[in-house]
C-alpha cells in the first residue's frame, strides 16, 4: 500500500474556505469565496480515501475522475490534476463554484457517511484557478478536422459543453447566441460575486482557440430558422435555456419597482447596471427589497439587492427553510449577509402608490399533506394577511419555456408545458438530426445537469453523423 | 457589428435616417418588427422599429430622434461607422392580409415604421389611407415616401401650418364617419395610440397599435417589456409589439415607460456636459 494514503488521522471536517467578511462583502460585488491556497488544497486532498469503487464519480453528471484528480493534487502534480478534470469537464472553474456538490459528488462521498465529505467542489475550483493563474491553459487533444459542421443554438452550459466535446472530435462547430455576450445564464444570470465574469470569458476563449465559432446577436427562430440551419449543417443542438420568467398573476405585479429575477439579474450581470451611471443601463436601487421565492435565483437576487445598497433584503417563501430549493450554502451566505427570511408566507397582491411599489401584502401559510413531488403542500391561513413595506419586489418564482425556437420550427414536438421532447437516450428531438438539452428540455435545473445533457447530445450527434455519413456513402 | 452605409438629417435638428448593412436581418425582417442595438461596451440595449427593409441590397433603415443619451450618441456616428451590436429581427410581424381599406395613423417621427407596413398592405391589394400628424409643418417627415405608396395621405398639424388643423384623431374621426375602414393601425407615442384606440371604438373598427415599452433582451427572457392586454400579462418583445388597441391597459404602459425617467435624464445631462462639442457641430 502507498504510504501517503495511510494517513494516521483524518480531519472530520472540510478544510474551511476563506471568504470575505459578511459585513464587507454584502456591500461589494467581488467574489465571496476566495478559494483555497495550495496548502489548504493539499490538506483537503489528504482527506480523500481514494476508494477503489468511487461512488463520487457516479454522483457527478459528467463523471469527472474525482479520486484521480485529488490524488494528483495530493502529489503536487497540478498539471496532471487539471488535465484529468478537463477530460470530462470543460468548465471546472464554473462548476467548482456553482455546482450543488452536496447533492451530487459530495453526497456520495464515503467519508461523508461518518464525517463531512471531501470538499470536492473547492478542490475542483482550486485546480481550475491554478491553471488560470499560472497561464498554463493548454488546448485539449483534438482529433483532425473531419469536415463535418455542427450548429449549436445557445451558449449556456449545455451549448458550451456540446460544442467543446464535438470540437474535440474534429467537428467544425458554430454557436449561435441571441445576446451580445456568450455564456447564457453563466453571464446574465449568476452574479459576479458568485461567478466572476472573467472566468466565464476565459472558458469561452478556450473554446474559440479550439476553433469554435461564436456568432452573437443571432436569435434563432428569428434571424435563421432551424430548417435553414439543417440545410447547411450536418446536425444541430438546441440549448436555448429556461426562457420566459414566470409571474404570480397577482394584483400590482406591473407596478414600477417590480422585477422578474431574470430582468433584475440581467440588468446587473449582463448590462452592469450596478456600475451605472458608468454603464448606461439603469436599475432601481431599492431601500427595502422583497424577493419572492426560495431557489438559488432568489438568493442571487436578494444578495445583489444588498450590494446595490438596500438597507433590508427580505426573502418571502411559502414553505419553510427546510423545503427551500436553494443550496444550503447560498441560504447561509444570504443569512450571514443579513437577509431576513419570511417563511410560510405568500404574496397575495402588491400595493402601489402613484405607480410605484409601496408594500407587499402576504398571507401566512401552513404546511399540509405532501404533494406528488414529496414536498408538503403550502396552504394559506385564512385572515392572516399582513404587509411588508417595500420599494422593490423581485419575482423569483421560476420560468416557462421560451417559444421562439418552437414557434418557428414546424414538426418540433413539445410537451404540454412547451418544453422540447427528446429521446432520453440520445437527446434527439422529433426532427432528425436536431438534438436538444438543458433547461429547454427539463425546465429550470442546474448548470451541471445542462452540461450533462450537452455532453450526452454530443455523443449522440457524433454517432448520428457517423452513421448518417456511412449511409450516404452507401447510397452514392 | 453592422456598418452605417448612409446617414441623413431628415428633420432639423435631431431626427436622422440611417441605412445599415444587415444582409441576414434584411432577408428575414418583416414590416412591424424591430431590432435592438448597443453602441459600445458601456452602452444599453435599445429597441428601434424598422423604417424600411431592403433584402436586395441587404440593408435595413432606422429613423432615430436624438432624445436621450444613447440616441444622441447614435446621432454622433457617421457614415462608415459601426454599430457594435445589432440584433433582430425581433417581435411578431404585422399581419398583412387583404382586408379592404386600411388606415395607418402616425404621429411625429413615429410615422416611419408605418412605411414598410404601408407598402406591404398596398402590395396585398388594400386601399391604404395614411393620416400623419405633427405639431407643425416643419416636423413632418416621410411625406413624399407615403405619397408614393398610399392611395391618400391626410396631413394634420396642431397649428394649421399644413393640412387640416387639429390632431390625427380629428382627421381619423372625420374619415371614419365618411368612409368604411377594415383596419386602423397606429404607431407613435402611447398617448396618441390611446387616443386613436378611443376614437375608433365607437366605430367598431379593429385597431392595431405597436407598443414601445422599455426592453432589455428583446427575446422574452427578462419580462421587462410586459404589458397588460385584455387583463393578461404579455411580453411586447415576443408576443407583440402589436396588440389590439382596444384591449391595452394604457395607464400601466405609460406608468412603466416612466420608470427610469430620472436616471435617463441624469445620464443625458452628464453626457451633454461632456460632449457639448459634439452637439455644437
Amino acid at each position: 500500500m502507498n504510504k501517503t494514503s495511510r494517513k494516521p488521522k483524518v480531519n472530520h471536517c472540510k478544510t474551511p474556505m476563506p471568504s470575505q467578511q459578511p459585513s464587507v462583502r454584502a456591500r461589494n460585488f467581488l467574489e465571496v469565496a476566495l478559494g483555497y491556497t495550495a496548502e489548504m488544497a493539499a490538506e483537503e486532498a489528504a482527506r480523500c480515501m481514494q476508494c477503489k469503487d468511487p461512488a463520487c464519480i457516479r454522483g457527478c453528471p459528467v463523471h469527472v475522475p474525482i479520486p484521480g484528480f485529488i490524488r494528483a493534487i495530493r502529489e503536487g502534480d497540478f498539471q496532471k490534476a487539471i488535465e484529468l478534470v478537463k477530460e470530462k469537464n470543460l468548465l471546472p472553474a464554473v462548476c467548482g463554484r456553482v455546482c450543488p456538490q452536496e447533492e451530487q459528488c459530495e453526497k456520495e462521498c464515503l467519508l461523508g457517511k461518518k464525517h463531512e465529505p471531501v470538499a470536492i467542489g473547492r478542490l475542483e475550483r482550486f485546480i481550475a484557478d491554478w491553471e488560470k493563474q499560472t497561464c498554463t491553459i493548454r488546448l485539449p487533444e483534438m482529433a483532425a478536422p473531419n469536415g463535418r459542421k455542427i450548429a449549436v443554438v445557445g451558449s449556456g452550459p449545455a451549448g458550451l459543453t456540446c460544442a467543446f466535446d464535438l470540437a474535440k472530435l474534429g467537428y467544425k462547430v458554430t454557436i449561435f447566441e441571441a445576446l451580445h455576450e456568450p455564456g447564457g445564464v453563466l453571464f446574465y444570470g449568476i452574479p459576479e460575486f458568485r461567478l466572476p465574469k472573467e472566468i466565464v470569458k476565459c472558458e469561452i476563449a478556450l473554446l474559440k482557440r479550439m476553433g469554435v465559432e461564436i456568432v452573437v446577436n443571432a436569435v434563432i427562430g428569428k434571424l435563421i430558422t432551424i430548417d435553414e440551419i439543417m440545410q447547411e449543417f450536418d446536425a444541430c443542438f438546441i440549448g436555448t435555456g429556461a426562457g420566459f420568467p414566470r409571474f404570480m398573476n397577482i394584483e400590482g405585479e406591473n407596478l414600477n419597482g417590480v422585477y422578474s429575477s431574470n430582468e433584475f439579474l440581467t440588468r446587473n450581470n449582463l448590462m452592469h447596471a450596478y456600475m451605472s451611471p458608468d454603464y448606461d443601463t439603469p436599475v432601481v436601487r431599492g431601500e427595502r427589497v422583497v424577493v419572492v421565492g426560495g431557489g438559488n435565483v432568489a438568493m442571487d437576487s436578494v444578495r445583489t439587492a444588498l450590494r446595490l445598497g438596500a438597507k433590508e433584503g427580505i426573502i418571502v417563501y411559502r414553505r419553510t427553510e427546510a423545503e427551500m430549493p436553494a443550496r444550503k450554502e447560498e441560504i447561509s451566505h444570504a443569512k450571514e449577509e443579513g437577509v431576513r427570511f419570511e417563511c410560510l408566507a405568500s404574496p397575495v397582491r402588491i400595493v402601489g402608490d402613484n405607480g410605484w411599489v409601496e408594500s407587499v401584502e402576504c398571507i401566512r401559510m401552513e404546511l399540509g399533506k405532501p404533494e406528488r413531488d414529496g414536498r408538503r403542500r403550502a396552504v394559506p391561513v385564512r385572515g392572516s394577511e399582513f404587509r411588508i413595506p417595500a420599494d422593490v419586489v423581485i419575482m423569483a418564482v421560476g420560468t416557462e419555456a421560451n417559444p421562439l425556437v418552437p414557434r418557428s420550427t414546424k414538426d418540433l414536438a413539445l410537451n404540454v408545458r412547451g418544453y422540447i421532447v427528446v429521446n432520453e437516450e440520445t437527446g434527439m428531438t422529433s426532427i432528425k438530426g436536431v438534438f436538444a438539452g438543458g433547461d429547454i428540455v427539463t425546465g429550470s435545473a442546474t448548470v451541471i445537469s445542462a452540461m450533462g445533457a450537452g455532453r450526452k447530445a454530443a455523443k449522440a450527434i457524433h454517432r448520428y453523423v457517423t452513421e448518417h455519413s456511412q449511409q450516404t456513402k452507401k447510397s452514392v | 457589428m453592422a456598418k452605417i452605409l448612409e446617414k441623413r438629417l431628415i428633420r432639423t435638428p435631431d431626427v436622422y435616417y440611417y441605412k445599415i448593412g444587415a444582409p441576414l436581418i434584411s432577408r428575414r425582417a418583416q414590416p412591424g418588427q424591430f431590432v435592438i442595438i448597443r453602441l459600445h461596451e458601456q452602452g444599453e440595449r435599445i429597441p428601434l422599429s424598422l423604417a424600411d427593409i431592403n433584402p436586395l441590397e441587404g440593408t435595413i433603415s432606422l429613423i432615430v430622434m436624438a432624445v436621450g443619451k444613447t440616441t444622441s450618441e447614435m446621432s454622433a456616428l457617421q457614415e462608415g461607422d459601426d454599430i457594435l451590436d445589432l440584433c433582430g429581427p425581433l417581435g411578431q410581424p404585422t399581419q398583412i392580409e387583404r382586408l379592404g381599406t386600411v388606415i395607418l395613423v402616425g404621429g411625429g417621427f413615429g410615422i416611419a415604421p408605418l412605411y414598410p407596413v404601408a407598402k406591404a398592405f398596398k402590395a396585398a391589394g388594400n386601399k391604404v389611407v395614411v393620416i400623419m400628424g405633427a405639431r407643425s409643418s416643419d416636423l413632418l417627415i416621410y411625406e413624399p415616401e407615403f405619397n408614393e405608396v398610399a392611395d391618400r395621405v391626410i396631413i394634420t398639424t396642431n397649428d394649421g401650418s399644413r393640412g387640416m388643423q387639429g390632431l390625427v384623431t380629428d382627421a381619423l374621426e372625420t374619415e371614419l364617419r365618411k368612409n368604411r375602414a377594415d383596419l386602423v393601425m397606429a404607431v407613435g407615442p402611447a398617448v396618441m395610440m390611446q387616443s386613436v384606440s378611443a376614437a375608433t371604438r365607437p366605430f367598431g373598427v379593429k385597431t392595431t397599435v405597436s407598443l414601445n415599452p422599455i426592453m432589455v433582451d428583446g427575446t422574452g427572457m427578462c419580462g421587462g417589456c410586459r404589458v397588460t392586454v385584455n387583463g393578461k400579462t404579455m411580453f411586447a418583445c415576443a408576443d407583440g409589439p402589436e396588440f389590439d388597441g382596444h384591449e391595452v391597459d394604457w395607464e400601466t404602459l405609460m406608468n412603466r415607460q416612466k420608470k427610469y425617467l430620472r436616471q435617463e435624464k441624469d445620464s443625458f445631462e452628464t453626457w451633454k456636459r461632456k460632449h457639448s462639442h459634439v452637439l455644437c457641430e
